[in-house]
């Protein structure tokens, strides 16, 4: 059944538990990595091939003064627009029936070009398969008309999941409240990005603090191509040019100079 | 400055490599058929290397890139699409055309090494105004080769690599004067002959040029970007590209014979290897 999804993570709900993150890995089968014991509550360090889910912990002070913390549970955005798919050369990543993006791992063959791709970084490549590995927006939870793992663990719904129009509404009325009680830095991400991303975000704070790029930053691999290769044509005429010049008819005046 | 929140790829050593004997390849290529149709009849022993060389350092590359891949067995699906069977292009994906053009210049570049292996006169289909247009149409594939991997990089969401549109010319520029330097190094070993070098020596001047000028615009472009190679261990390798750059121009401007031209040859190589190791492992660190 064709249907296009999307999450809702609202990030002033989050309590940064990580039962997304255990839901994600146990439904998944992810092993994970060994953690990272540091100065925080953070120990799954990125999104990446064990780590479809990641819950971010950011210490800010508040205008009031004293310290927020700012949590959100990042996650692959499967965009309309994805950089990934753009540049995947072995058609390996596909946009599902269901509007979200995964990659195949039949046909995947680890050249890792959707890595250096990515502006999110989402994908990590998996050494034990070869694989370039992300979140599936669990495409098989999704066949079987079930809820995403992560938004079905969400014990305070920071995690919405459903149509992304539903989802667009809520995220919008979501943002609407919490400006009228005065939140003035609430503001939604993904509305605009990548031709509207399929997994929005509702922040307290400038997309960059939470690693994503802003809007004038979100752009896709490419926009490079005709300036790289228009680059490349001018020097190759030059170069041709040169070679012409110092080739051609009798090499004695090299050796008069 | 631009945002950038990303995972590098781990593109390493294969692909330092990769992009090192493509570019050499590529632009042996060129200089063989330059050398060949605008050269004179004493030119043509280094012509003749020149296309001896370039398939077998090509040869070398699909080797790198199939070890790179996580599944180096599935390195067909650049090319075919495994579930449909159908070709696989998309000229967008500077990784996509850069598999075809791999594929189509390593076969201009078999045909002429096969040629000039067997002599020219063994081949009578590339004799005369088709095996012109074959080795022109062979050199423009060359200089695609040698060229793309600059833009695959800028084609990405990397620091450093996207930020600049110069990269495909300089990955470009360098690969010909790589290739003039080699060229140069192998003449003086195998086969002397003091006024195709001499012609060699002075391309190589031009190319040195070119190279400076986009290294000039790379940096330019990438503004404040560039603060990135401020670590020790890039200025290191700075100093190199530039040692393969400015002393081989000045070297050059003062003659070509004895030691200075291998000192030059040696100097262009290593600092077009620095080269793409900065610009490859710094964007990645």
């Amino acid at each position: 059944m064709a249907r296009t999804v999307g999450f809702f993570t609202d990030t002033t709900l989050c309590i940064g538990c990580k039962a997304c993150e255990v839901a994600c890995k146990e439904w998944n089968q992810l092993p994970g990595h060994v953690g990272k014991f540091g100065d925080g509550y953070d120990n799954t360090g990125q999104l990446d091939e064990q780590n479809w889910r990641h819950v971010q912990f950011h210490e800010r002070t508040a205008a009031k003064g004293g310290v927020a913390w700012n949590m959100m549970s990042d996650v692959c955005k499967h965009c309309a627009l994805a950089s990934c798919m753009e540049v995947c050369p072995t058609n390996a990543i596909i946009r599902t029936e269901f509007d979200t993006v995964y990659i195949q791992p039949s046909v995947c063959n680890g050249c890792r070009d959707c890595i250096a791709a990515c502006p999110y970084h989402v994908i990590g490549f998996d050494e034990a398969s070869g694989l370039a590995r992300k979140c599936t927006f669990c495409y098989d939870r999704l066949q079987a008309n079930l809820t995403p793992a992560c938004a079905k663990a969400c014990p305070t719904e920071s995690i919405k999941f459903g149509e992304l129009s539903t989802m667009r509404g809520i995220a919008g009325a979501r943002l609407n409240q919490l400006r009228g009680q005065g939140m003035a830095e609430a503001r939604l991400y993904g509305d605009k990005e990548y031709g509207g991303l399929h997994a929005l975000f509702l922040l307290t704070d400038k997309p960059e603090a939470y690693g994503l790029p802003n809007t004038e930053n979100a752009v896709l691999p490419s926009r490079n191509n005709v300036r790289s290769y228009l680059g490349s044509l001018a020097t190759a005429v030059l170069g041709a040019v040169g070679a012409i010049i110092a080739f051609r008819g009798r090499g004695d005046r090299g050796d008069k100079e | 400055m631009p945002q950038h929140f990303v995972t590098p790829p781990q593109w390493e050593w294969y692909i330092v490599w990769y992009f090192f004997l493509g570019g050499l390849a590529g632009g042996a290529y060129l200089l063989g058929t330059i050398l060949h149709l605008m050269g004179d009849e004493r030119d043509r022993a280094v012509a003749r290397l020149a296309f001896l060389i370039a398939f077998p350092v090509l040869a070398i590359c699909p080797i790198l890139l199939t070890l790179d891949l996580g599944r180096p067995l599935r390195f067909w699906h650049m090319l075919i699409d495994s579930r449909t069977f159908g070709l696989n292009f998309k000229y967008w994906s500077p990784m996509s055309v850069g598999a075809w053009a791999l594929i189509i210049f390593s076969a201009f570049a078999f045909v002429s090494f096969i040629q000039n292996l067997l002599g020219d006169d063994r081949l009578r289909l590339l004799r005369g105004g088709f095996g012109r247009l074959f080795m022109i149409v062979g050199a423009l594939s060359g200089l695609f080769l040698a060229g793309y991997t600059g833009v695959l990089l800028s084609v990405s969401n990397q620091p450093i690599w996207s930020d600049t549109w110069a990269l495909g010319g300089l990955f470009l520029a360098s690969g010909l004067s790589v290739a003039a330097a080699a060229l140069v190094l192998l003449v003086r070993l195998l086969a002397p002959a003091p006024s195709t070098e001499a012609k060699l020596s002075r391309a190589d001047r031009y190319f040195v040029l070119l190279e400076l000028v986009l290294l000039v615009v790379f940096f330019l472009s990438l503004g404040a970007v560039a603060q990135r190679f401020l670590e020790p261990r890039w200025l290191v390798m700075w100093a190199l590209v530039l040692a393969g750059t400015l002393v081989p121009l000045g070297l050059r401007g003062v003659g070509h014979r004895g030691g200075p031209a291998i000192l030059a040859s040696c100097l262009v190589l290593v600092g077009g290897l620095a080269l793409r190791i900065v610009v490859i492992f710094s964007a990645q660190m």
